[in-house]
């Protein structure tokens, strides 16, 4: 797992100068970002701003325009090494018609590693049973995925990508809508991947407990990068569930960040 | 039984045995991905295969693989092009199919109403030896499948985005099962009939899915229920003088409805006689 080559200190994601579109619709234009091997990197921006899309064209989910996109130093188009990402997505895929267990959804997070010809074997199991407890659900592995709550799911989610002992882990907005003691979880189990040397690369609405892990935020507005630094200082009143991002005492430095905010009811996509 | 004595019960027997097992096995990914219907729809299009048959004077069989695979294979295909047309090209395939396939029988020699009910509603009876060794090594070629890449269609069906990223052919895999899927819906044409395909392939995972937690459990339970509506659905067929594949139907059906009404049962049982179990406390939303 995490050994680093100097390649992937160099970089292990690399976007220059991306444009992305649908329908016609120019979503992203000429965005570049770079996350070094070991950083903690948040994508920060309103709904609609472009910032799951961003990630999602890094993973290959969807097609960039123009532009590149490096993963530890190989062209993206001829990326292979999947196993070295482990992707969480923003909630359970759609497909869920059938019962499956807490260790089933887990061991999918294997396939990238073993290959789909290879049948699951102990070391399989191991992985599987080291992620649900690093995000402490270890207990639940033989329960029904759809019996846990929404952020227990979403730690079966990030077990899920754990298990393939990933390199770069990238998440998307996976504190939406996620309890407390969950994303306090959540936030454990990212910063012992982070403190083992793992990248992370991460879209969040709010930072709330992840806010100690970032090294650095990049808020995306309109489709383009608008900021990048430290991650914003959140008021005190940010956490409510109905706070209005009016920020009349931010400081100078901060204009940047929250001139993206009134944005926020917008719900362009 | 008596019945039994006579060389085409045991085929039929045999045939549906196969399909008892193969249906469900493949179903649970359809009912997975919330396609439960596409068995139907691929069995529409296998008309056209038997009517093609039937007017080359080849094996029907033969000819219905070939059409309803190139049939689900377009269907994937579209599935996987546009989202929002695909409901409604799905419906031109459905309905191109089965007026492709009355149109193509009524135009060969050997058309009477009869031969199209046949394999509208399955005849077990008539199946030949050679369709015997058809439907077995394609069923076991179908199990053979589903059980080895269990967990990449697991994946592919339960996210697949997740699965794109693992790296996984998940273009492959989905046309496997869309020919698989045609696979089975041809040689279940035998037992049940093509209007009846579907339900083979989704009444048994239903029924087991009252009662399992995991996706394993659910298969095997599938499978399980699967074999024993087509062997009872055999037998009570042949006693009562039925269509094999209705009554198997009606079985797996009766299956399903003992299994929720007892499931239901036990765990209200289960729920009463335990205390609550801790629960953690509603999400919260963060963001408006």
């Amino acid at each position: 797992m995490h050994l680093m080559t100097a390649a992937d200190v160099k970089g292990a994601v690399d976007v220059r100068h991306l444009a992305v579109g649908y329908d016609g619709r120019e979503i992203l234009h000429d965005v570049s970002l770079a996350v070094t091997g070991g950083e903690v990197v948040a994508i920060l921006g309103a709904n609609g701003s472009g910032k799951s899309t961003l990630i999602r064209t890094i993973l290959g989910l969807v097609p960039a325009a123009r532009g590149e996109i490096d993963l530890f130093g190989t062209a993206q188009r001829k990326f292979r090494d999947w196993a070295r990402v482990g992707y969480v997505p923003q909630r359970l895929g759609a497909g869920s018609g059938v019962p499956a267990t807490v260790g089933e959804v887990v061991a999918s997070g294997r396939l990238a590693r073993r290959g789909i010809f290879r049948p699951a074997g102990a070391a399989d199991k191991a992985a599987v049973q080291a992620a649900l407890r690093d995000v402490g659900l270890l207990d639940r592995i033989g329960d029904p995925v759809s019996t846990l709550s929404g952020g227990q799911q979403q730690r079966t989610l990030i077990a899920r990508a754990l298990a393939g002992r990933p390199d770069l882990l990238v998440l998307d907005e996976p504190t939406a809508g996620v309890d407390a003691a969950s994303q306090e979880a959540f936030a454990a189990a990212l910063g012992r991947f982070a403190a083992g040397g793992g990248t992370i690369l991460l879209v969040a609405h709010e930072l709330g407990p992840l806010r100690p892990l970032i090294d650095r935020a990049v808020v995306v507005h309109e489709g383009r990068i608008a900021h990048e630094g430290i991650p914003p200082e959140p008021a005190g009143h940010h956490a409510d569930p109905d706070h209005d991002h009016v920020h009349p005492h931010a400081a100078l430095e901060k204009a940047a960040i929250c001139e993206w905010a009134p944005a926020d009811r917008m719900t362009a996509g | 039984m008596d019945l039994f004595q006579y060389d085409f019960m045991i085929r039929a027997l045999i045939g549906a045995l196969v399909i008892g097992l193969a249906a469900p096995a493949l179903g649970i990914y359809l009912v997975q991905r919330r396609l439960s219907l596409i068995g139907d729809g691929i069995g529409h299009v296998a008309l056209t295969g038997v009517g093609v048959g039937l007017l080359l004077h080849h094996s029907p069989v033969i000819s219905a693989v070939i059409v309803s695979a190139l049939g689900a294979v377009g269907i994937e295909l579209i599935r996987q092009r546009g989202r929002t047309s695909g409901d409604l090209a799905l419906a031109l395939l459905f309905y191109g199919g089965i007026a492709g396939g009355v149109v193509l029988v009524g135009l060969s020699d050997d058309s009477s109403n009869a031969n199209l009910m046949q394999y509208l509603f399955g005849s077990l009876i008539t199946t030949s030896p050679q369709d015997v060794v058809i439907i077995v090594a394609l069923g076991a070629a179908v199990l053979i499948t589903m059980t080895v890449f269990r967990p990449a269609l697991f994946a592919v069906c339960n996210d697949e985005e997740y699965a794109k990223v693992s790296g996984l052919p998940v273009r492959t895999l989905n046309l496997l099962m869309a020919v698989t899927t045609a696979v089975t819906v041809t040689i279940a044409m035998r037992t049940v009939g093509l209007l009846l395909v579907s339900a083979l392939m989704v009444v048994p995972v239903a029924a087991a899915q009252q009662v399992t937690r995991g996706f394993r459990s659910t298969m095997a339970l599938a499978m399980l229920i699967g074999l024993g509506a087509a062997g009872v659905g055999v037998a009570v067929s042949a006693e009562v003088d039925t269509a094999p594949g209705a009554t198997t139907v009606i079985i797996a059906l009766a299956a399903f409805v003992a299994i929720a009404a007892g499931g239901g049962a036990v765990r209200a049982l289960r729920r009463r006689a335990q205390h609550p179990r801790e629960v953690e406390p509603p999400d919260v939303v963060l963001q408006g």
